[in-house]
């Protein structure tokens, strides 16, 4: 094992090659442009043995991972923002197609105007396309997320592609220790891809072709039926790298001071990382606070949640929001919640357009909440001139 | 290359769900024979998604991936790395798309694939239409004809895909017609045998979508050749060689035939004769075909 202080997306880069991925197409937009840089100079040092496709779109990028992966070999990609949008067709056909792709995507703003900070929305917007999301709050995770990822897409009860979620500039340009385990462990934990069925000239089958509606509602539900068993194979996953490598960043959530809570605080990515600096000086304080940081929000981690609402209020931090309706992670707890479980649920918007969410403002939401005086939904720090 | 030489083994079985007198269908049965068993096929939207029939069934005797619309290149660079991962590399690649598929939505990902060599026969099946959603204009329909969205008939002519091929400077790409199968497939052979990213557009003319009777396909395709609407050549490393009727064409050892003759059999010209001639807009046919011939002179005799 080695330690490697780097970016979020160099940690990336190294945690792709690593799964030695046989075919990476890949398309440059900030900020996921040092990811696949990082890529290529694996190529020049010839630690990626591969074959990465310079292609000419982020649509074309899905297209040739969804080529390559249906041809029976491990793919890989990254991308963020427009790049996701673009993808978007090709990400309901990577999924439909039961293809175990694996991509990270930086979460950044849309445009226009434009902005290359942080916000979730670019992700939160793909989540009906079948994909398996992960939101990862450090670069450890998003090392160890990748490679978790690669196990769990290829299970033949799974068969989703997987995307990783990292905060633009927050992760992806900002260096952390990583420990890097040796690549025999790597391909211990990770063995050798064997595709469940590909394209074979000694067993021609026509993939893809015209489907009546029958069949077609059969493969929605076998979609379904995945993300679902998604949920116990994320745990044992991050049990068995635990157990080889001594790090668990959490199941579907990652609890942190749950225990006697009173309210718990739910978020994703970044902020949840901040969450914990912010739950420790509320604790100190006499508050009896928790978080549950959200990993997967596909498959959504309904049990958990729910489990959390029976013992505490909950406060949750969106950094998207569904116009017209509310923040995205605020709407499902509350549907996971529904019918079983009338605890009270706070809704927070912040830090959309990449605005900083610190951790004394994490602070000030939660106390609002606890002193009883927040709303049920409402945007934290708004400054602009309107309500 | 005899018809009657031809390999008798087909992988174009049973079970289509052609239309009767389908171009893209007897193109594609010539498109296998050429390439043998040991092809893979990626398959955007198009009428072929139609033609190899429904799931659980096929027509196709080889491995077809379907993609989306404007990905089959794409799609098709992914497979061939993938292929070449694998110590496959003499597996045949081949995109089939139709024109909509390659001249509009498809040029993007098909002008990135021979960019980047993608070792792959990229195959446009040209009907001039988009016929599998009900006759739409594309940038291969002619000035002048009839579509669904083009009700008074088409006011723009159409792309010349071939020279925007060229201009990609790939090592083999070539103009086929349906009609003459024994040319399409020596052409194909010839693709086979060349590494590097491949072009091929077949002339098919389409029954439904032209309004002709199932019957004249095959005619159709010798007149738009010998009316010079449609020319047969090959650009093999950026030298450009007429072949056919249309080599004669262009050295001016025969005269093409009036466009006339061509399109008074097609129903979706039939505004321009009925309920009185457009003398105009034939006048205007032929002399944007005149100039096209006087270009193709300019640049390849």
């Amino acid at each position: 094992m080695t330690v490697m202080i780097d970016t979020g997306n160099y940690i990336a880069a190294k945690a792709a090659v690593m799964a030695r991925p046989a075919v990476v197409p890949a398309y440059p937009i900030t900020p996921q442009t040092t990811l696949v840089e990082g890529i290529a100079n694996y190529v020049k040092t010839g630690e990626f043995k591969g074959e990465y496709i310079c292609v000419e779109s982020e649509h074309s990028a899905m297209c040739a991972c969804i080529g390559a992966s249906a041809a029976g070999v491990r793919t890989f990609t990254g991308t963020s923002s427009h790049g996701l949008l673009l993808m978007h067709e090709m990400l309901h056909w990577a999924a439909l197609a039961r293809l175990p792709i694996v991509m990270c995507n930086i979460n950044r703003v849309i445009g226009p105007g434009w902005n290359i900070w942080t916000d979730e929305n670019d992700s939160i917007s793909q989540r009906d396309t079948g994909w398996i999301q992960f939101y990862c709050s450090s670069n450890q995770e998003i090392f160890d997320t990748v490679i978790q990822s690669f196990k769990l897409a290829e299970n033949k009860k799974v068969l989703l592609p997987v995307m990783i979620n990292y905060n633009a500039f927050i992760l992806s340009h900002t260096s952390m220790p990583v420990y890097i385990p040796e690549q025999k462990e790597i391909d211990d934990f990770l063995q050798k891809y064997k595709p469940q069925w590909k394209l074979d000239v000694n067993n021609p089958i026509t993939f893809g072709n015209i489907i009546l509606p029958v069949d077609y509602e059969k493969i929605r539900k076998d979609m379904q039926n995945s993300q679902e068993n998604a949920k116990k194979l994320i745990p044992e996953i991050a049990k068995e790298w635990k157990k080889k490598f001594g790090r668990y960043h959490g199941d579907l959530i990652e609890e942190y001071k749950c225990d006697g809570a009173d309210h718990i605080l739910l978020a994703m990515g970044a902020i949840g990382a901040e969450s914990k600096v912010s739950i420790n000086n509320l604790r100190k304080e006499g508050l009896k606070i928790g978080l549950a940081r959200v990993r997967t929000f596909r498959p959504f981690p309904n049990e958990e949640i729910l489990k959390l609402g029976k013992q505490a209020d909950l406060i949750v931090i969106d950094r998207n929001i569904s116009i017209g309706s509310e923040g995205a992670l605020f709407s499902e707890v509350k549907a996971s919640l529904y019918g079983k479980s009338d605890t009270k649920v706070h809704g927070f918007i912040a830090g959309l357009g990449g605005k900083d969410v610190t951790y004394n403002d994490i602070e000030t939401i939660c106390r609002k909440v606890v002193e009883g005086k927040a709303k049920d939904c409402e945007w934290y720090g708004f400054e602009g001139g309107g309500k | 290359m005899a018809i009657k030489n031809l390999p008798v083994e087909e992988c174009m079985i049973p079970g289509s769900a052609a239309c009767p007198g389908c171009p893209a269908t007897m193109a594609l049965r010539i498109v296998f024979k050429a390439l043998g068993k040991n092809t893979i096929m990626v398959v955007p939207a198009c009428c072929t998604a139609v033609i190899e029939s429904l799931y659980p069934n096929t027509s196709f005797d080889v491995p077809v991936m379907n993609i989306a619309f404007e990905a089959a290149a794409a799609g098709a660079s992914g497979v061939e790395a993938a292929l070449r991962q694998q110590g496959k590399g003499d597996t045949t690649v081949v995109a089939g798309a139709g024109d909509g598929g390659t001249y509009d939505i498809g040029i993007q990902a098909l002008s990135g694939a021979l960019e980047r060599q993608t070792n792959f026969i990229y195959i446009c099946y040209n009907n001039q239409i988009y016929s599998n959603t009900g006759i739409q204009r594309s940038g291969a329909t002619p000035y002048a004809a009839w579509t669904t969205t083009t009700v008074g008939g088409k006011t723009e002519f159409r792309k010349e895909m071939g020279e925007i091929i060229q201009a990609h400077h790939i090592p083999y790409a070539a103009q086929a017609c349906v009609s003459y199968p024994e040319d399409l497939y020596n052409k194909l052979k010839k693709a086979k045998s060349i590494k590097g990213p491949k072009y091929l557009e077949i002339m098919a003319p389409c029954p439904p979508g032209w309004r002709f009777g199932m019957e004249k396909t095959v005619d159709m395709g010798i007149m738009a050749v010998e009316t010079g609407a449609w020319a047969l050549y090959e650009c093999e490393n950026d030298v450009v060689t007429f072949n056919g009727k249309s080599k004669l064409i262009l050295e001016e050892k025969i005269q093409r035939k009036p466009i006339e003759e061509w399109i008074k059999q097609q129903g979706r010209f039939g505004h321009l004769f009925k309920p009185k001639k457009d003398v105009t807009r034939i006048k205007t046919i032929e002399d944007h075909t005149d100039q096209i011939w006087k270009r193709y002179r300019k640049k390849y005799l």
